[in-house]
């Protein structure tokens, strides 16, 4: 490893042509294709297309999209078609409590509803396109840090393999294979969060605006992702985040206007489009006032349908405020570094929302190959891959007791789910200890001395 | 002096009031009707007549009972329809039922269109009609009201289709038992002390296949002109008895054997009192014999059927002959002949295995060999059976029958029913299956049933039909008829009006574990506490360089050296 980057140092004159050249190679998406990646990446996208299109095609796609584990009442896409029925019927489609989805996305489906799965699939590569250009980032890095921390720092060959490694996390991960031949609408959640990911990193900030204002209409969630995309935007203009500097200001201001004047553009025009505010409940209210307790693997559904009648509004205050308010402290912590701020509210996001399905973690979990420098840092990341997987293994098969055999309980599924949720939760903060302890090796150097020059360990205090 | 004259002035004032003012009309009578399976079926109709103004506020009651009157001027009520059912008729085994009913208690109201906020008078309503009745209404709610738009029109004058005024609520899960016989009897002129309620012993009537008793209060045409209405309240009862399995086996049954009562007298306030015994399959006396012989025989059109019926005039004093009691008496001599399907029957299940999804099956029989003819069908879906309307199907004989009115009211949860209202054409001999599919939701643990794993009830899917008649109907309504006959308005000779109603189901919902609140709260919470301590640990803390603590013997060491003034160690 240390051999193959010295001799890149040998043949380079200094690290900034190192930086502009890692940085003409990853962020032109046509030259990047033309190169020697070009072959794997089509293969791949062949290979899932084609895992895809036999799944449509096969007897388990009918069992796929009856999973509670892959479908929420969200984004069912047997609520999306019975959406449509009752718009053929006359009868809005939020009269009942069965749809959920935006009127834009009723609108969307209105014309594609005959190539569902044509979107779904092609919604699924996109993301993998979009999610290509986030490693400029790191090849920005190089140049602050002591010298023994080189081994810290990515080579660009390493970097140059992260967008393969991200495609392959996401299109052959079976949480997104799932959920796209579910055909949830989770799918393109995703994409649009990636589309304000790219145009984020991209740096055009009017695009990142609109993009969010267009996640946030969806499920209310991505609102968090304002904080890391304003801080980004921040970073690539040179403007520091200071309270006293005007232009700090100017800027805040403006993607403020941005974001909320596309967000009210869309609402409006949902309104004109249904002429009725219906879906104002029937959408948000649902979203944050969790009436419906069909199982999930999220930490809801049980916990309300045992609450105490009169505590139940506190506690949904609680949940809710407990997704939103990991933003302000991790903002803080993490300004410098708003690419894994955003990994990191959306790994919350999906962990503690109302309707998590599978399809949000596959979103997250597709960052993981982007912070393959950090694997060195991870303590526990074999028990919690090995608990992740038993999990995923058991909740099907505990559900089939509890709902068709009758031998288990509603028990038995909610301590998977218990189980599924912790270990989430160990995964993510895990990785957010390594990226902390990496951002201190590189400050403070990677072999720490003690005072009496023995090897140190380090700890948090 | 004076006063007490005024007082027997008064008194005579009010007795010539009664004569003027309060005209009404009672008549009771009981069809006795053997059914080819073998039970019998015995139908009460009792009905008073009332030429009145309600809503005008009157205080002075003769035969009309005032707690209905009451109910009916405060809440500005038009029609008033109330059954309560225990059991499920068998179309298939006893044919049609005089008046149809579903299992459970039904109930369905007209207000007038002066009512301004219909759902506050219907809320009222249906706890003071539980108060009368002794009856669980008051659990009927938003969640199980309707308002159906084609399938209850209004049965007495007037022309009133704005379902806005309409209520409709089914409870399946009413047991019907004597506190609500009771209440019923006491509506009656002469309760249960003379004519023929005196035949209502409740330890008889309810050791029944079938039971139901039934309320209908309407307006009606005062006469045949049809200037003036009156108000007409209908009590009818409707038991089937199973004289096999009580009668060891002797295939022979009388008014004692049913009741254990025998009739005396008539009500003396009816003006007429009528039984009726239907003799259509019997014209020579080759099946079965009845005794006392009568001489009065009836002629009627009851259900597109020509009837034939042996009368017991029970105003005549005759008719009790010289026992003073009438206990009429038959006696089977033949096996009773196979039975014609019934034009019309419909079925219903649920379909699929597991507690997640289902399917419901609507099954509608259309025995008529070449008469096609349309049916209203009604479903009203719990909202926790979720319905995906996507899914429906009908079909008949193998090909999609797509139905030409669809009514289609989604649920909203915890608030209001799936309503489901369809007119479909049945083909002639066919049958043809509407299918929809559900999904069924997680309750909270405190909205199950304390039983919630015998299942939750759905109520019967409401089949209404104007059904080719074989005989032409008597479509003259103000001509004097049998109570039984003209109950459903008839408006052309060829059809005529007929309502059944499918099985309720019974549907089982998944369920949390009701003995872990406590434990789900505390494990949750554990969870969320775990994410939120390990964010909260990485947040506020900083990387250290661990210096190790010095050992215990070498601070004790360094105590002591401190007191000394030694130089300390390190």
């Amino acid at each position: 490893k240390f051999s193959h980057l010295k001799s890149y140092f040998e043949s380079t004159d200094s690290p900034e042509h190192f930086l502009q050249n890692t940085k003409y190679n990853a962020g032109d998406a046509d030259v990047f294709l033309s190169t020697k990646m070009a072959a794997p990446l089509t293969l791949l996208f062949i290979v899932a297309i084609t895992i895809r299109a036999v799944l449509f095609r096969s007897s388990l796609a009918d069992l796929i999209t009856e999973r509670v584990e892959v479908v929420s009442p969200l984004n069912a896409w047997k609520r999306v078609v019975e959406g449509l029925a009752l718009l053929d019927l006359g009868v809005s489609p939020y009269a009942g409590d069965v749809f959920h989805e935006t009127p834009l996305m009723i609108y969307f489906f209105h014309f594609v509803i005959d190539y569902a799965e044509i979107v779904f699939m092609v919604s699924a590569v996109c993301i993998v396109f979009l999610l290509q250009f986030r490693k400029q980032k790191y090849a920005l890095e190089g140049d602050r840090y002591p010298l023994d921390c080189l081994e810290l720092i990515r080579t660009p060959r390493e970097m140059l393999y992260i967008p393969l490694k991200v495609a392959m996390f996401y299109l052959l991960n079976p949480f997104t294979i799932l959920s796209c031949v579910a055909k949830s609408t989770c799918g393109l959640n995703n994409a649009v969060i990636a589309l304000f990911i790219l145009s984020t990193i991209k740096g055009s900030a009017l695009m990142s605006a609109i993009f969010l204002a267009l996640a946030t209409y969806q499920s209310i969630y991505p609102l968090t992702l304002f904080a890391p995309a304003l801080l980004y935007l921040l970073q690539r203009l040179y403007i520091p985040v200071n309270w006293r500097r005007p232009s700090f200001w100017l800027f805040t201001t403006q993607y403020v206007f941005m974001y909320l004047g596309s967000l009210a553009v869309m609402v409006c025009l949902s309104f004109f489009l249904l002429n009725s505010w219906d879906f104002l409940t029937s959408v948000y209210g649902f979203i944050l006032s969790v009436p419906d307790l069909t199982p999930n693997i999220g930490l809801f559904w049980y916990f309300f349908a045992e609450m105490f009648e009169h505590f139940r509004l506190f506690f949904i205050c609680v949940f809710q405020i407990n997704v939103f308010f990991y933003t302000i402290p991790l903002s803080i912590k993490l300004k410098e570094h708003p690419v894994f701020l955003i990994f990191m509210q959306i790994a919350i996001i999906s962990i503690f929302k109302s309707y998590p399905t599978v399809g949000d973690i596959a979103l997250y979990m597709a960052f993981l190959p982007a912070w393959n420098h950090l694997y060195r840092f991870l303590r526990n990341i074999f028990l919690v891959s090995v608990v992740l997987l038993a999990c995923s293994a058991l909740f099907p098969v505990l559900w089939h007791l509890w709902i068709y055999a009758g031998s288990a309980n509603s028990n038995f599924y909610y301590a998977i789910t218990l189980l599924f949720n912790v270990a989430q939760i160990l995964l993510v903060s895990d990785y957010f200890y390594a990226y902390l302890r990496r951002e201190h090796h590189l400050t403070h150097g990677l072999y720490l001395k003690r005072k009496d020059g023995s090897e140190a360990t380090l700890v948090l205090k | 002096m004076a006063a007490f004259r005024s007082n027997i002035f008064m008194l005579a004032f009010f007795l010539c009031g009664f004569s003027v003012f309060v005209t009404g009309d009672f008549q009771e009578e009981l069809v006795i009707k053997p059914l080819h399976s073998g039970d019998i079926y015995a139908s009460f109709q009792f009905r008073t007549q009332w030429d009145t103004d309600f809503l005008l506020g009157i205080s002075h009651y003769r035969l009309f009972p005032k707690s209905l009157g009451q109910v009916i001027s405060k809440f500005s009520v038009r029609e008033l329809h109330i059954s309560f059912t225990q059991g499920y008729w068998r179309t298939m085994q006893w044919g049609q039922p005089f008046l149809p009913s579903p299992p459970g208690a039904e109930l369905w109201v007209w207000f007038q269109d002066t009512v301004t906020d219909v759902d506050l008078a219907w809320k009222e309503l249906t706890n003071v009609l539980s108060g009368i009745f002794c009856a669980s209404l008051n659990f009927i709610d938003s969640t199980n009201t309707v308002q159906p738009s084609a399938s209850f029109k209004p049965l007495g004058v007037g022309n009133v289709t704005d379902q806005r005024f309409l209520r409709y609520a089914v409870l399946p899960r009413e047991i019907v038992c004597t506190e609500n016989l009771t209440p019923w009897k006491k509506l009656l002129p002469c309760g249960s002390k003379a004519g023929l309620a005196v035949l209502m012993k409740s330890e008889k009537l309810f050791h029944s296949s079938f039971h139901s008793q039934a309320l209908h209060i309407r307006p009606v045409c005062k006469d045949w002109q049809c200037k003036s209405t009156s108000w007409e309240l209908r009590q009818t009862l409707n038991v089937v008895f199973d004289l096999h399995t009580s009668g060891q086996g002797k295939r022979e049954w009388s008014l004692f054997k049913m009741f254990s009562r025998t009739l005396t007298e008539a009500c003396p306030l009816a003006s007429s009192s009528k039984v009726y015994v239907d003799i259509t399959d019997n014209p020579q006396g080759e099946l079965f014999e009845l005794s006392p012989a009568t001489p009065l025989v009836s002629q009627a059109v009851v259900l597109g059927d020509g009837r034939t019926y042996s009368v017991y005039d029970l105003t005549d004093h005759a008719t009790f002959g010289q026992t003073h009691s009438l206990n009429v008496l038959l006696r089977w001599r033949a096996a009773e002949r196979e039975m014609l399907r019934p034009l019309l029957h419909g079925e219903r299940y649920v379909a699929g295995y597991g507690l997640q999804t289902g399917e419901i099956h609507t099954l509608v029989y259309n025995n008529h060999p070449y008469r096609a003819f349309p049916v209203l069908l009604l479903d009203t879906v719990p909202w926790y059976l979720r319905l995906y309307i996507h899914t429906l199907t009908v079909t008949s004989k193998g090909r999609d029958n797509k139905p030409s009115y669809i009514h289609y009211q989604p649920s909203k949860d915890r608030l209001q029913p799936h309503l489901l209202e369809m007119l479909i054409q049945l083909p002639p001999n066919s049958v043809t299956e509407v299918t929809v599919q559900f999904e069924r939701a997680l309750l909270k643990w405190t909205e199950y049933t304390p039983d919630p794993n015998h299942g939750f009830y759905v109520g019967s899917s409401v089949i209404s039909a104007l059904v080719p008649s074989v005989v032409a109907m008597d479509t003259n309504n103000t001509q004097e008829r049998p109570l039984f006959s003209s109950f459903f308005p008839c408006k052309e000779e060829s059809t005529y009006f007929m309502r059944i109603y499918t099985e309720p189901l019974l549907v089982n919902l998944p369920t949390p574990d009701f003995s872990m609140p406590y434990n789900v709260i505390c494990l949750t919470c554990t969870v969320v506490a775990v994410g939120y301590g390990s964010l909260y640990n990485l947040l506020t803390r900083t990387f250290q360089v661990e210096e190790p603590s010095q050992g215990l013997a070498k601070r004790l060491a360094n105590i002591i050296r401190r007191l000394r003034g030694v130089p300390l160690l390190t």
